[in-house]
């Protein structure tokens, strides 16, 4: 048996009546490239949401690193590095102004905070535009930054929120490039999000589908193309989820960010 | 303190960094100091009340701080919409922490505005009784501005668009601050206005505002601050508390 990064035990998540999570129980193990997959309003965010300590689950217990998310909450916080689905660095100040203040909020030591910021931005290639504002930066590059600033504390999960959304080709081959080589070199549990089912299909060592906020099956790419009788993993995911789309209830939130992108947002 | 310290910063860069906001910000009591300092002038003169422009002064002052610390909360929202919240909410800091360094960070740009009116205030002539209690007058702004700043990341938390909060601030500021003495005497006031203004935290904070500068007091000193730390500590304690609650 190989080693947990991330456990969920029995976690469910009511919001009022709606039941968005229903009693789902996952193992990821150390080392792992695990997809998350399912349609719109499934319960993918929701699940990533209560991982990363933004939701308190209704009932049920959550484990990163072996950190009970609940009781060690500041433990397990350290333990992963997360890139949203929206960006979420500060526009107005620069990128080397981001990484700095992440590097505090981590408690980072004051000696290893340049030389670590430095080494990631070269990494995503942004080296050069480190003193500008975030603001002046395009979708692509915001996203690098995000990435560089999700691994500044070197943490041993990543979670990626459907990282590759609104990216050029190039940028997101570059993306899972380098997320690979972070889970190579380094053996960091990547566990992500996307509706691109071929991006699951080529790097996720197991992928879990979720519909109606339960787990619809946890496999390999070849475990569930043989259980659904398909050739490739969207072929399955599609006899798996059906093909009616959903409608997602949209928050306050989401309007005022889907009116800003309308005005054409940097 | 790291952590607080390094939230504080980012306010104030934001602050540096937006120079429009702060001329705009200043042009109002701008407006007021001229149109009111000058217009009712020669009225207030005439009911024997002396300069009305430097009985204006504080007033203003604390009007600027009121409704640009008031406003701070727009950025709590901000922050949850376009997602830099979120990167303080996963992070391993309590979120005492994070509202603390903010909402200090609001505060001393709300106190800067206040300055800035006061040198406006100097530029047209104004002059304090005495020198000696600027510092004091700048301890009633850094109250003041902390109370509001943490009242209004309270009201961000809770609310979650800009609308409602705009509603929310209209529907306070104007009140507590046309019902505060900052722009009439309290002591020559109806008494209904004074029963009101005896209940307004702002009437203290611009009644020690003018004890500092022109040696004008309604209250008097121990009154005015213990209303003023009462209401900070209340406001900081409910800011505090609904941040908490804040779940993405």
């Amino acid at each position: 048996m190989s080693e947990s990064a991330i456990l969920l035990d029995h976690v469910s998540k009511k919001f009022g009546d709606v039941q968005a999570v229903n009693n789902i129980s996952l193992d990821v193990h150390k080392g792992e490239v695990f997809a998350f997959l399912g349609p719109n309003g499934a319960g993918k965010s929701t699940t990533i949401k209560m991982l990363t300590t933004l939701l308190k689950p209704t009932s049920g217990t959550l484990t990163l690193a072996g950190y009970n998310v609940a009781r060690a909450q500041d433990k397990a916080r350290k333990a992963f590095g997360i890139v949203f689905q929206d960006p979420s660095v500060d526009d107005e100040l620069t990128a080397y102004e981001n990484m700095q203040l992440h590097a505090v909020l981590y408690g980072i030591p004051k000696a290893e905070i340049n030389g670590r910021i430095s080494k990631l931005l070269d990494l995503v290639e942004l080296s050069e535009r480190q003193t500008s504002p975030v603001k002046t930066f395009s979708g692509g590059m915001k996203r690098r930054l995000e990435i560089a600033r999700g691994l500044l504390h070197q943490p041993q999960i990543l979670f990626l929120d459907e990282p590759t959304l609104g990216l050029d080709t190039q940028t997101r081959k570059l993306l899972w490039n380098y997320v690979q080589k972070m889970n190579h070199d380094n053996g960091m549990t990547i566990f992500f999000t996307t509706h691109y089912i071929e991006e699951a299909e080529m790097v996720a060592d197991r992928i879990a589908i979720i519909d109606h906020g339960s787990i619809v099956t946890i496999g390999t790419t070849k475990e569930l193309t043989k259980q659904t009788g398909t050739k490739t993993l969207e072929e399955a995911y599609l006899q798996l989820t059906g093909k009616e789309i959903r409608d997602e209830a949209a928050s306050a939130g989401d309007r005022s960010r889907l009116r800003h992108r309308a005005r054409g947002s940097r | 303190m790291r952590v607080i310290y390094a939230l504080w910063l980012r306010q104030l860069k934001r602050y540096f960094r937006a120079r429009s906001r702060i001329v705009g910000a200043v042009g109002q009591p701008l407006l007021f100091l001229l149109a009111l300092g000058y217009g009712l002038g020669s009225v207030f003169k005439q009911a024997g009340h002396g300069n009305y422009l430097h009985f204006l002064v504080p007033g203003i002052m604390a009007q600027t701080v009121l409704f640009s610390a008031v406003f701070f909360g727009i950025n709590i929202i901000f922050d949850r919409q376009f997602g830099f919240l979120k990167e303080t909410l996963v992070a391993p800091v309590s979120r005492l922490k994070i509202m603390l360094g903010s909402a200090l960070g609001g505060a001393t740009t709300s106190v800067m505005q206040g300055i800035l009116v006061f040198l406006i205030a100097l530029c047209l002539g104004f002059r304090p009784y005495n020198w000696a209690m600027l510092p004091v007058a700048l301890v009633v702004l850094a109250m003041l501005s902390v109370a509001l700043t943490s009242f209004s990341s309270g009201v961000g938390s809770i609310v979650n668009d800009f609308q409602g909060f705009q509603a929310i601030n209209q529907f306070l500021i104007f009140p507590l601050y046309f019902l505060s003495g900052a722009l009439y005497p309290l002591t020559s006031a109806p008494t209904a206005l004074r029963i009101i203004a005896d209940l307004n935290p702002i009437s203290y904070a611009v009644d020690a505002l003018r004890a500092s500068l022109i040696n004008q007091s309604h209250y008097g000193y121990a009154r005015d601050f213990l209303a003023l730390t009462i209401t900070m500590v209340v406001l900081v304690v409910f800011g505090v508390y609904r941040f908490r609650k804040i779940q993405a």
